[in-house]
């Protein structure tokens, strides 16, 4: 016993230090394979909070191109307005809309790791839950992830954990959005099929098998494409249209309908075994 | 004495914390490029304080880094391995004469000083690329982080410590 008191006094930095090593490991090892830790996020109160001041004092010198881009997308959905042949007011009857949207500020924002995460300032209290989706006036963006109460992490589209279902626009052919986390521009399409006639050039939009996304958001166009090692999948390299590097307001949206989809989905599974 | 000494260490944390959070890690040079000041904090810190409250304090700077960039603990891991491994590095780079209770890292010479804090930098570094990667068939990888940030850090750090000099302690 002498001996064993004596071994823990003498080797207690070493032991110390493997028992932090092995506990950050852990941590760093479980996200991995699975998400962000709930609790070891930047949605919380003191990082938010310093986030959010610092944001309010850099985002004046960004005023000037955010009101371009407002005023860039306003023409455009006046446009569509326009074009569309009938009156500018249509009446809708709020309970059969599937989708709301929440207006929300990027204050942190990172596309240099591997796992990139964006923290924007609204959260539970302002009704956002995880696996609510995010998109900016150009395309997509990512997931939400955590909330807390004032705050929100969002896995980025630039994330190796992150997969969304897209397709080719004016198609029905699916595939799985990925990032080889190699450029902060480029996503890969995977699983499209060999048979599928692909051109440079072409818009990817979201697939309507996301419970998280409208159809047709735009992502991105095709950059390049080859066929994977089996020979008979694509793999697309999709340019996107966001701007990842400069992200300000952005979109998330609820889909109403997907709490009906996830249980009608959890019993057909349950029903199978 | 002894509370000025916690005081500095203190304020130090807080603001190489926000330093690190607000600045460098905005900087995104040539897209990916990102120095990590807040090892400046493992070089500051006094060399005779006790060993396992320096671990301690080490692993919350990294863990509050962590909570700040999304990064789950890979800044604490890192860090921590750092902290553990300093006296071995000062042992190695300052010879005999870290031995004594004289010894202050302002009488090294420069070499010496940019030789521990280079250390320092490239453990801390390939721990960090290490684990955040994850994949040992993307060791090019690591190694071109490692070879690209290290460097970076470096040259900042030096700029930090030249501003910041602890001529008094």
């Amino acid at each position: 016993m002498q001996q064993i008191i004596n071994f823990v006094i003498r080797y207690k930095n070493f032991l110390l230090y493997i028992c932090l090593l092995t506990l950050s490991l852990v941590f760093t090892i479980r996200s991995h394979s699975y998400h962000q830790s709930r609790f070891f996020n930047s949605a919380n109160y003191v990082s938010g909070r310093i986030y959010e001041t610092s944001n309010n004092f850099f985002s004046y010198f960004g005023l000037d191109e955010e009101n371009s881009k407002l005023i860039e997308e306003n023409k455009r959905l006046r446009d569509e307005l326009f074009n569309m042949g009938f009156a500018d007011s249509v009446p809708l009857d709020s309970t059969k809309r599937q989708y709301t949207i929440i207006i929300g500020k990027v204050i942190k924002n990172s596309y240099a790791n591997p796992r990139n995460y964006i923290t924007i300032n609204k959260g539970r209290k302002d009704s956002i839950k995880p696996d609510m989706g995010v998109i900016t006036d150009k395309g997509i963006l990512g997931i939400v992830e955590n909330t807390s109460q004032n705050f929100t992490t969002v896995q980025s589209i630039l994330n190796e954990n992150s997969n969304i279902n897209a397709k080719i626009k004016g198609t029905n052919n699916f595939g799985s959005l990925i990032w080889d986390t190699k450029d902060y521009n480029i996503v890969q399409l995977i699983d499209i099929p060999r048979m599928v006639p692909l051109t440079i050039g072409d818009t990817i939009v979201t697939g309507a098998m996301s419970s998280i996304f409208p159809e047709n958001i735009p992502i991105g166009t095709i950059k390049k494409y080859d066929l994977d090692n089996s020979n008979s999948l694509y793999t697309i390299q999709v340019a996107l249209f966001n701007d990842m590097t400069n992200i300000s307001y952005v979109y998330i949206i609820e889909n109403k309908r997907r709490p009906e989809i996830i249980q009608l989905q959890s019993e057909t599974d349950g029903n199978d075994q | 004495m002894i509370n000025n000494n916690y005081f500095i260490n203190a304020i130090r944390f807080v603001l190489l914390v926000l330093v690190q959070v607000l600045i460098f890690n905005r900087l995104n040079f040539f897209g990916f490029i990102n120095p990590m000041v807040y090892i400046m904090f493992l070089y500051w810190y006094p060399i005779k304080e006790n060993r396992a409250t320096f671990i301690g304090v080490c692993f919350l700077l990294g863990l509050t880094i962590d909570f700040f960039l999304d990064t789950m603990a890979l800044n604490a891991a890192s860090t921590v391995t750092i902290a553990y491994f300093r006296p071995t590095i000062m042992r190695f780079v300052f010879g005999v004469n870290y031995e004594f209770q004289s010894f202050k890292l302002g009488n090294a010479t420069k070499v010496q000083q940019i030789t521990f804090l280079a250390l320092l930098i490239v453990i801390h570094h390939m721990v960090f690329f290490t684990l955040e990667i994850f994949n040992l068939a993307n060791i090019l990888l690591i190694l071109k982080k490692v070879i690209f940030i290290g460097p970076a850090t470096l040259v900042l750090c030096l700029l930090f410590g030249s501003l910041f000099s602890v001529r008094k302690e």
